[in-house]
């Protein structure tokens, strides 16, 4: 073990190192071919690293050989544990997907984009893995600047330079207040470990609101990266313009390592210092779940761009993720890890369909490539399948993670919440059923105004080179092993309480200082079974039967009558603010961002008692 | 009480930085303010790191029984000082492929992704 | 969003903002009640443990190393990233003249200004080469004498004109010696496996200690000040070079 830990992030920067080195020299299937080997060998040594500490305790690692000297903490550290180590192999995972799909066709300068992509597994495996806060904080910043230059790869168009911006500049700000966030802890607490951190807040309690007001800080720039209400308007933007592979990427994991940096920092380091405003703090973190999945919802039907269309939902279901988490309970985080899983695996799949259709007919507009897809319906099937998916109708895990989450709030006697789950899996499973019937089954109305309207609007080139006539093994046979995953390990039961038997250990604050700073080993976690939960499946079938609903009502407008068109001009009243909010400027953000801040702060503050 | 000073000071220069980028109509204006808001958590660090009578913990001539500084702080601000001015260069050449692109340099006139 | 409405929530958010700054920055006990654990142990150790005399340099390489490999790769990314974004069309080719809408100097450079930069910079380097070396006994190390290392093109650009500059700089192999110094520190960092150690750990021997603390003390510290001054100074030297190219347009394009 003395190397093993280290490898998930020093093999993808040693390689790319190699790559950037030999660049002009390799061929481009050496280049493939290496980039691949690289992710599917720290996907293995993900899964190895989460299957020991599943069976032990979680692995620490010490950087340098610095072990705690009388219980402090000198170095950095890696905390393994099967949440943390169960992500990282996701993460890699949806890499070594996204860089199969674009094996030799797509664009690449040189070998910067698999060194780009290369850098980006490094950093977010970085993330899932640390048990430091500096070092949290090192990998999101690799993870944001392999992102903007990933997003802003084709830049040969305005679009993704736009796109890019906004991603880098909210991004960065994010980053500085995360950075103040850990200046004023260490101030406090004299220690970047989080298990240093957290030992000395539960020894020596700080006056006054330090606590609430540091986690706030600290937290701000993943709830940036997490695209939570506020904060989300750059999300959409940069999903608009990045290259598919980026894309897959984009929604399948880094949004989702945002939410688990909240998570992580909150329970290895704040929780028993916060048992007074634990209640505040799930209001604040159920108003921000909440608000994203309504917002995120709503912005995704009123979509005609699909990759666009996409990013909105996945900021819904992002909305729900934090829902999960907002309950602050051992069985709503393993629904929540559950449903990280399922919602990855789907949309990534989603995405594949969209680069799928990109390659194939060059447009990624609703309207512009209606009924055209008759010529490709293998992945008509992949993209229907996938917005079943969304709307968490089983097989698919994310089922079972919503199942887990409905119960945890049924026992807090917040039922209403699975409203919220049934709204935005509905809108959002119903958007993408509409834009698959109306591009491969032609249905709905040719609005050729439309039409004309998207080939004046700048819209992308190809990115991919080659023949364009076939679709190549290499993209189709990602999407579907990803949706078979999706349904498959659902059902396994022996997942089901893996997940509830180390949410529970994550909670377990004491245990956690206790073994990182070598006071005592942590016992080994008492399995829990897959739980007791209603596996009824009406809520989900009501998800799915408004989807189909909603999908046919927006492509069919005559359908029920003047009834409809007036409903019709209401709803669209009502979201015309929303959409106005959506304006793609810097500066809006930016402002967004500082009253979003000063807004959450405030509700924390207020309702602490 | 320069402690408190310092941090206000760093407040101050983060509001202030992120003021100028919300009302920027300059790329390269917008870029520098955010340089100004990366100083902020620099005059942040270093006032955190301060200590009274301290001196720069290098002791090649200082005995290692005297107040110094706290070195740790001053690491993490070295390393982020010379990355940071890279990920601004990166910034700046977005910017200057925008304007050649398109012309443009106002941020509140790049809106083709609206809605 | 129209722009009153926009600077009313900013100003909003930054009221509220100001006084979460003021609540958080009032329970801080001044510098005297500060926790400075980390920094007394670090401070009292670094001597006899590493030979080390610069405390930062100590913290930034040897204690927290992995933070500044992290560091490094962001720097590597953000290079690369000017190159991906600053790169040309596919389709453009033929020769690059300098633009005709940069006003050429309406003074060119004076003999003095041209012969004091021309000798500065063999300083410069030798300036900077010595930072980076003593980077642990005294301020200084990879990252900032990298700096001074990758000014003196550009004091000969300032000299001379692009053209010259270009000769410099445009060779493939300052992008190599890049990515050579990136990957060297995480190669240097594997030797520890050797040794059955983790990753980054301090194997080679310390050198000479107490008074007699020289360049070769500090183990592999003098090593990843190397490979680091060799990664900042290819780097900045490859984005100035990206940035001075946009100055040039495809000949007819004037």
């Amino acid at each position: 073990m003395t190397a093993l830990p280290a490898l998930p992030v020093v093999i993808p920067l040693l390689m790319a190192a190699l790559l950037v080195a030999l660049g002009s020299h390799l061929h481009r299937r050496l280049m493939d071919l290496l980039a691949l080997l690289t992710a599917g060998s720290v996907t293995g040594i993900c899964a190895y690293l989460t299957y020991k500490s599943s069976h032990g305790s979680p692995i620490v690692y010490w950087f340098g050989n610095w072990t705690p000297e009388k219980h402090f903490a000198l170095g950095i550290s890696f905390v393994i544990d099967p949440i943390g180590g169960g992500l990282a192999t996701l993460v890699a995972f949806l890499i070594f997907a996204a860089l199969l799909f674009s094996w030799r066709y797509l664009e690449a300068v040189k070998s910067l984009f698999h060194a780009l992509m290369l850098i980006f597994m490094a950093g977010m495996c970085g993330l899932c893995l640390t048990g430091d806060l500096f070092n949290l904080f090192v990998w999101f910043e690799v993870m944001t600047a392999s992102g903007v230059t990933l997003c802003g790869y084709k830049s040969e168009e305005h679009g993704p330079l736009q796109g890019a911006l906004n991603f880098a500049v909210t991004n960065t700000l994010g980053a500085y207040l995360t950075l103040t966030g850990i200046a004023l802890i260490y101030a406090y607490a004299g220690s970047l470990n989080m298990a240093q951190v957290s030992q000395t807040l539960i020894t020596h309690p700080p006056g006054g609101h330090l606590v609430q007001i540091g986690f706030l800080f600290l937290v701000a720039g993943f709830l940036v990266k997490s695209a939570v209400f506020p904060f989300h308007f750059w999300l959409a933007d940069a999903h608009a313009v990045a290259p598919t592979p980026v894309c897959v990427l984009f929604s399948g994991v880094m949004v989702e390592l945002g939410l688990y940096a909240t998570a992580r920092i909150y329970w290895s380091v704040f929780a028993p210092s916060f048992h007074a405003s634990e209640g505040a703090l799930r209001t604040v973190l159920l108003t921000m779940g909440v608000l994203t999945a309504v917002v995120g919802a709503l912005q995704c039907f009123t979509q005609r761009h699909l990759k666009r269309l996409l990013a909105f939902s996945t900021i819904s279901h992002v909305g729900l993720m934090f829902i999960g988490f907002a309950l602050l309970d051992s069985d709503a985080l393993a629904g929540t890890a559950m449903y990280v899983i399922g919602h990855g695996l789907v949309k990534a799949a989603l995405f594949i369909c969209v680069g799928i259709l990109l390659h194939r007919f060059q447009s990624v507009d609703e309207f512009e490539l209606q009924g055209i897809g008759i010529n490709s319906p293998w992945t008509g099937l992949l993209l229907f399948l996938g917005a079943i998916g969304l709307s968490g109708i089983p097989p698919f895990t994310n089922c079972v993670g919503e199942s887990m989450i409905d119960e945890s709030a049924k026992k807090m006697g917040l039922e209403w919440l699975s409203l919220v789950f049934i709204f935005a899996g509905a809108i959002t499973s119903g958007a993408v059923l509409r834009i698959g019937a109306r591009i491969w089954l032609g249905w709905g109305v040719r609005d050729e105004e439309a039409i004309s309207r998207a080939s004046q609007k700048a819209h992308l080139g190809p990115e991919t080179e080659g023949s364009h006539r076939r679709v190549p093994w290499s993209m189709w046979v990602p999407a579907c092993a990803l949706l078979l995953i999706a349904m498959a390990i659902g059902e396994i039961g022996s997942l089901r309480s893996a997940t509830r038997t180390f949410s529970e250990q994550m909670l377990r604050t004491a245990d956690y200082n206790a073994l990182v700073l070598e006071v005592t080993p942590m016992p080994s976690a008492v399995r829990l079974d897959p739980g007791e939960f209603d596996s009824s499946i009406g809520k989900q079938v009501i998800a799915l039967a408004i989807a189909v609903l909603l999908a046919l009502l927006s492509l069919f407008p005559n359908l029920l009558g003047s009834a409809r068109k007036s409903l019709g001009n209401l709803v669209d009243l009502a979201l015309r603010p929303l959409k106005a909010i959506h304006t793609g400027r810097i500066g809006d953000f930016v402002a967004w961002f500082i009253f979003g801040i000063a807004a959450y702060g405030a509700i924390l503050l207020l309702c602490t008692k | 009480m320069i402690f408190y000073v310092a941090c206000a000071v760093a407040a101050w220069l983060f509001l202030v930085g992120v003021y100028g980028i919300a009302t920027s109509d300059n790329l390269v204006h917008l870029v520098l303010c955010l340089v100004v808001v990366q100083a902020s958590t620099y005059v942040l660090l270093s006032a955190v790191g301060y200590r009274h009578g301290g001196v720069a913990p290098v002791f090649a001539d200082v005995t290692q029984t005297q107040t110094t500084v706290d070195s740790v702080v001053q690491a993490l601000m070295l390393t982020d000082i010379v990355v940071e001015a890279t990920v601004v260069a990166l910034l700046l050449a977005i910017t200057v492929q925008i304007k050649k692109r398109t012309g443009i340099v106002d941020p509140n006139n790049v809106n083709l992704l609206r809605g | 969003m129209k722009f009153p409405l926009r600077q009313l929530l900013f100003f909003v958010g930054a009221i509220g903002m100001a006084i979460l700054y003021a609540l958080a920055f009032a329970h801080l006990p001044g510098p005297e009640g500060l926790r400075s654990m980390y920094r007394d142990v670090i401070n009292l150790q670094t001597v006899e443990q590493r030979h080390i005399t610069d405390a930062i340099t100590a913290v930034n390489f040897d204690y927290r190393g992995f933070d500044t490999l992290g560091e490094e790769f962001i720097l590597f990314v953000s290079v690369m990233g000017a190159l991906v974004l600053l790169r040309e069309e596919k389709d453009q080719g033929g020769e690059k003249v300098p633009d005709a809408a940069w006003p050429a100097r309406s003074v060119p450079p004076g003999d003095a200004l041209r012969v004091w930069t021309l000798w500065m910079t063999g300083p410069v380097v030798l300036f900077g080469i010595y930072i980076v070396v003593h980077g642990q006994l005294t301020p200084g190390g990879g990252f900032q004498g990298g700096v001074i290392l990758a000014t003196a093109p550009l004091l000969i650009y300032i000299a001379e004109n692009l053209e010259v500059f270009k000769r410099i700089t445009s060779h493939e192999w300052i992008e190599i010696a890049e990515a050579i110094g990136a990957g060297g520190y995480a190669l240097i960092g594997l030797i520890a496996f050797f040794y059955s150690k983790p990753f980054l750990t301090n194997v080679i021997p310390l050198g000479p200690g107490g008074t007699n603390i020289n360049v070769l003390s500090g183990g592999m510290v003098p090593l990843i000040d190397l490979t680091v001054g060799l990664e900042v100074a290819a780097g900045f030297v490859v984005l100035l070079y990206a940035f001075l190219q946009e100055m040039l347009v495809k000949q007819g394009d004037q």
